[in-house]
């Protein structure tokens, strides 16, 4: 017990935590909005395609501050997601072979420009190779801060646009046909998207987070109807496993944070499709043992033949 | 066989086995599914590790494919609850799987040489140092032998069950219908890509699969209809972009596999761009033309129309044709000096009258629009 208090007293861990958290919660939030558009897997995509401008922003700009790694990253986050709708639009190719192809080529060139850069004298690029895997503990106080500022303004621009992004995650045809601008607001969403996951980029890396912006949401769906519960449900499942994918790495020796937190996401997941009511996979087999006792247990109920 | 002769027969034949297999992922849209196996065959192959102990164990090959072939049926178990989207089942099942690898190394396999970096990012430069010998003799690269039986399988199988194949890719109800079975091409095509990923993944990184099995096959894909011409097409795109990624890796001194995948997005944007039926600037002209005719054929009905008022027969005021079609003027004029050079229409005093030719070609358009 005593071990606990002290680990949560302890400075290195609640800076972790409280960006774990802050990541958790605005990822929980955007990610509603990707789900309900059914691009999940854009969130895997654009973490992958951020490698070169990493890597790019490095070269030219010479620093390893994280903004500039991350406006770098932004860059070419945005770049990826740019080519994916023209090539979407102008062939018949389709999303998913869009998505798969330019990430793929994009993380080549992430690759192939990290070799080079390695290979520079006196680089110092040690520790570029975090934003593939990710590593939470190298958070910093200012990373927090610049963490809270995004995020701040990423709910603000979400509550004061709230019932244009509804209204266009929904019904893009209507929203179109009643006078809103449709392709600024995409602009903005995807946008939006590839912020929150350049910075999460730094905590989960790359690969897992597309599961920080999917699995919240999906947890949530599965127990409302509607969209204002299923966004704050959202941010609070991705604080929550935030809070105890770190939790659990820091009481576990040798548990890695980014991974820890998506197997925590995860578990939410398991319990919210199992046991969510009306949606839940056990309240459809109670009800449909209900049904079939209702017809066998009295005919009378059922016309017979 | 000097190495790089060597890397350069391992690229080649990595990238046509997998752009053989892709062209049927594309086909079938499940392109990203190849991106969920490259992730979750390393759990497999840790597993597999924690049975044998032995890295060079063929029960590694084993547990990959295996561990490919349960992400699939995973991936669809969760989709069929119908509680979530297909794309956020396949974003939902293999983080999970990858982050349970991950955490299984970290923990229990630090010691050994299974490190994440050189599954998902690969080293094609260190392959020629896995030697083939047999009976004390050097007979080439090992990753030459493993990659080339799979490319083997790959062909027999194709070669084989084609017309399964493309039954069940493009109409899955009449393949059912027919007796064939659907779901046991899915998983043998699903079993294919997950043991091509494990033999490509040791070469050029499990990343770096997704582009080398999505890329040719999507580039074939706006050349060609055919499935024959695209399989080969696919091929030859794929072993060109291998040659030509190692040619600018060893120029430049860069990462084999990650120039490419770079290569493969370079030549995709080429085709993209210039493609003869497909393509950018092809497709951007025909709407442009499209847009031109269009604008042709409602001047010409405009004019037709007022032909039987008060007005004289075909005649009307070109300064109202903007306003009258609710048209920028520039394009009004544009539209109005094309149909004059094809001689539909005659310009005198400012007054726009149909032609003998105009009449007839309004009237065709009429009948093959409307009748």
């Amino acid at each position: 017990m005593g071990n606990m208090i002290e680990l949560f007293s302890n400075y290195t861990f609640q800076i972790v935590a409280l960006g774990s958290a802050l990541l958790g919660l605005i990822s929980g939030v955007i990610g509603c909005f990707s789900v309900l558009r059914k691009q999940s897997l854009l969130g895997d995509g654009v973490s992958h395609s951020a490698l070169p401008g990493v890597v790019m922003a490095f070269i030219i700009l010479g620093s390893k501050k994280t903004e500039v790694l991350l406006l770098g990253a932004l860059v070419s986050g945005l770049l990826s997601t740019l080519l994916i709708v023209v090539i979407v639009r102008y062939t018949r190719v389709k999303f998913d072979s869009a998505l798969a192809l330019v990430m793929s080529a994009f993380f080549g060139l992430g690759l192939a420009l990290l070799t080079y850069v390695q290979k520079i004298p006196n680089s110092n690029q040690a520790g570029l190779n975090r934003f593939i895997f990710g590593q939470a503990s190298t958070l910093l106080q200012r990373d927090i801060a610049f963490m809270m500022v995004c995020g701040v303004t990423m709910l603000a621009i979400i509550l004061l646009l709230w019932k244009e992004f509804k209204l266009f995650t929904f019904d893009m045809e209507f929203a179109q046909i009643i006078g809103f601008p449709s392709k600024g607001l995409n602009l903005l969403l995807s946008f939006l998207t590839v912020l929150v996951i350049i910075l999460g980029l730094q905590t989960v890396g790359a690969i897992l987070m597309s599961a920080m912006l999917i699995s919240p949401a999906v947890a949530a769906r599965q127990w409302t109807n509607k969209l204002w519960v299923m966004v704050i449900l959202s941010a609070v499942f991705g604080a929550v496993s935030g809070v105890a994918g770190t939790f659990a790495s820091s009481m576990i020796p040798k548990l890695p944070t980014g991974p820890a937190i998506v197997v925590c996401a995860n578990l939410i997941v398991s319990i919210s499709l199992l046991f969510a009511p009306s949606r839940g996979l056990l309240f459809r087999v109670y009800q449909r043992k209900r049904i079939i006792n209702k017809i066998e247990g009295d005919g009378r109920d059922v016309p017979t033949s | 066989m000097s190495p790089q002769v060597e890397i350069l027969i391992i690229s080649v034949i990595v990238a046509v086995s997998c752009a053989l297999l892709g062209t049927f992922l594309v086909l079938r849209r499940m392109s990203m599914m190849s991106d969920s196996i490259t992730h979750t065959i390393l759990l497999g192959i840790v597993l597999a590790f924690f049975i044998t102990h032995d890295l060079s164990s063929p029960l590694l090959i084993i547990g990959a494919a295996l561990m490919g072939v349960v992400t699939v049926w995973l991936t669809e178990l969760v989709s069929q609850t119908r509680l979530l989207a297909e794309d956020a089942a396949i974003g939902l099942v293999f983080p999970l799987l990858f982050s349970i690898a991950i955490i299984l190394i970290t923990r229990f396999a630090g010691s050994v040489h299974l490190d994440t970096d050189s599954v998902l990012l690969g080293e094609l430069a260190f392959a020629p140092f896995d030697r083939m010998i047999i009976g004390g003799k050097d007979i080439g690269a090992k990753a030459i032998y493993t990659t080339g039986i799979l490319l083997l399988i790959n062909i027999v199988s194709i070669a084989v069950l084609f017309k399964e194949f493309k039954l069940a890719t493009f109409d899955s109800v009449l393949a059912v219908v027919l007796g064939f079975s659907p779901t046991f091409v899915h998983y043998w095509l699903m079993t294919l890509v997950s043991i091509t990923a494990v033999g490509a993944f040791e070469a050029v990184g499990s990343v770096l699969v997704v582009a080398f099995m999505i890329g040719p096959p999507v580039t074939a894909y706006l050349l060609t209809d055919n499935l024959k011409h695209m399989l080969i097409l696919s091929g030859v795109i794929g072993a060109i972009n291998g040659v030509l990624g190692y040619k600018i890796a060893t120029l430049f001194d860069v990462s084999i596999a990650g120039s490419m995948a770079v290569m493969t997005g370079i030549v995709f944007m080429l085709v993209f761009i210039f493609a003869p039926n497909r393509g950018l600037l092809r497709t951007i002209l025909l709407r442009r033309n499209q847009k031109l005719e269009f604008a042709k054929m409602i001047l010409l009905f405009h004019l037709y129309n007022h032909s039987d008022g008060e007005e004289e027969a075909g005649e009307y005021e070109v300064e109202a044709i903007p306003v009258q079609l609710n048209w920028d003027s520039k394009f009004t004029k544009k539209i109005i000096r094309m149909l004059e050079q094809e001689g539909q229409i005659r310009i005198a005093d400012g007054i726009a009258k149909l032609t003998e030719k105009g009449y007839k070609t309004s009237v065709q358009n009429y009948n093959t629009l409307f009748s």
